[in-house]
């Protein structure tokens, strides 16, 4: 049985067990059949394919990153039902571009796929959001935006999600952001105890607006006027 | 044997009307006892200091032998503020606000390295301690602190609680923060307290 092979539920019953890989080689091993797949339907999006410890990169266009994921994901013979992660690289070198990268995983196949797209420094930092392909995106994106500064072009609710909204001082893990941040301990302490933490609520949040009439007074007329923290 | 007691020694005559006892004592000492072996601690634990907090309070050392077995987890109810662990920026406001709903008397004690001083974390999401936040008794060294440590530093407080005197009207005031920067104490002595020291002062700022 190879690595690739279709396994549907009660497979492992005949016999045939999932093993772990043994021997894999740094580059050249075995892709996954996605991206010839990918290869294939979209020539001119798909940059390059490296395998790496076995571990199938599949580089797309920016532009197409959406459209290709799309397809992964609705695609039967595809089926990348699970997104694992959003996230992104940035290099020490100013001339390597930021990377976007994207976890994929199929359930019904189990497949892995690490899609990347290349975002050149000096030009906005700007890629279509995956949220209506995976709801999961809506968390990670917020992350990637809070630490890295990259909007999601239709995003439902960018807003950051570790730092406090209010933040100032830039996107932390940008290779330009000093370790101990921009101001001075007492200008970051001030800033921090002037966030409201209980503000945190904005209407796009409570789509549980069923509930809308079972909040406290203060609340419900707070947001009856468009409040919004963090702006 | 001969460990046997005379006859004449082992009964006690009794007479409860000739018997009723008395003390005299100062009201200081009486109320600072009281309060030094009642106190109830409010758990803000983060980080794995908590774990030895847990640990504190669990059989092995028991630190209900210290009369703190009641945890208040509402801090109306509680009388010393225990910081185990790191505090980020985006949980000043919060501890700041529970220390502030705390009634008095209250004490505080910074559990750890990192709550003390920010520890490892010398960057830019750690307060360099939560002296900067709130006014603080005692300090607890550790990384984490073992509970031996921690009920030290309980002991320590509770010395401090029985020389307090109630004629010392100043203790009990409620400390008001600056009200353009809600800070306590002033901002130069904050930049002072962060600044870089051990191998932080090494670290180079990240530029390209």
């Amino acid at each position: 049985m190879t690595r690739f092979e279709v396994v549907r539920t009660g497979a492992s019953a005949s016999g045939a067990q999932p093993a772990t890989p043994r021997n894999v080689p740094h580059r050249g091993g075995e892709a996954n059949p996605s991206a010839k797949a990918l290869q294939d339907k979209f020539s001119a999006a798909i940059k390059r394919v490296e395998v790496i410890w076995a571990e199938t990169i599949v580089y797309v266009a920016p532009a197409s990153a959406h459209e290709v994921i799309r397809w992964l994901h609705d695609d039967q013979s595809q089926q990348y039902d699970f997104l694992s992660d959003v996230t992104a690289v940035e290099y020490r070198d100013a001339d390597v571009p930021i990377e976007l990268v994207w976890q994929l995983r199929s359930l019904p196949y189990r497949r892995f796929l690490r899609i990347k797209a290349q975002l050149p420094k000096g030009m906005p930092l700007e890629i279509d959001s995956v949220w209506d392909i995976y709801k999961s995106a809506d968390w990670l994106e917020r992350e990637c935006y809070d630490m890295f500064g990259i909007r999601f072009r239709g995003h439902p609710d960018l807003r950051r999600i570790l730092m406090w909204e209010q933040y100032k001082e830039g996107y932390p893990l940008r290779k330009d952001f000093p370790l101990r941040g921009r101001f001075s301990r007492s200008e970051q302490l001030r800033q921090a105890l002037a966030q409201n933490p209980e503000a945190r609520y904005s209407m796009e949040e409570l789509t549980i607006a069923d509930a809308f009439a079972e909040l406290p007074e203060d609340m419900r007329e707070r947001l009856g006027k468009g409040e919004r923290t963090g702006e | 044997m001969g460990l046997t007691a005379p006859p004449e020694h082992r009964t006690v005559s009794y007479a409860p009307e000739s018997q009723e006892g008395w003390v005299t004592t100062r009201m200081d000492f009486l109320v600072n006892w009281a309060r030094a072996n009642s106190l109830w601690p409010m758990p803000f634990g983060t980080a794995c200091c908590a774990i030895e907090f847990m640990a504190t309070a669990a059989s092995d050392f028991d630190l209900a032998r210290f009369g703190m077995e009641r945890m208040s987890f509402s801090p109306r109810q509680a009388d010393v503020l225990i910081c185990a662990g790191r505090v980020p920026f985006k949980l000043a406001p919060i501890i700041r606000r529970i220390w502030q709903q705390m009634p008095q008397p209250k004490w505080a004690i910074s559990m750890g390295a990192c709550a003390s001083t920010g520890g490892m974390f010398d960057n830019y999401a750690v307060v360099q301690g939560i002296d900067t936040i709130i006014p603080v008794d005692v300090y607890v060294p550790g990384c984490p602190p073992r509970p031996e440590g921690l009920i030290y530093g309980i002991r320590m407080l509770q010395e401090k609680v029985k020389n307090e005197r109630s004629s010392d009207a100043g203790i009990r005031d409620e400390m008001e923060p600056d009200p353009s920067s809600q800070l306590y104490i002033p901002p130069s002595v904050i930049d002072e307290l962060g600044e870089p020291f051990g191998n932080s002062v090494n670290q180079t700022r990240s530029g390209l």
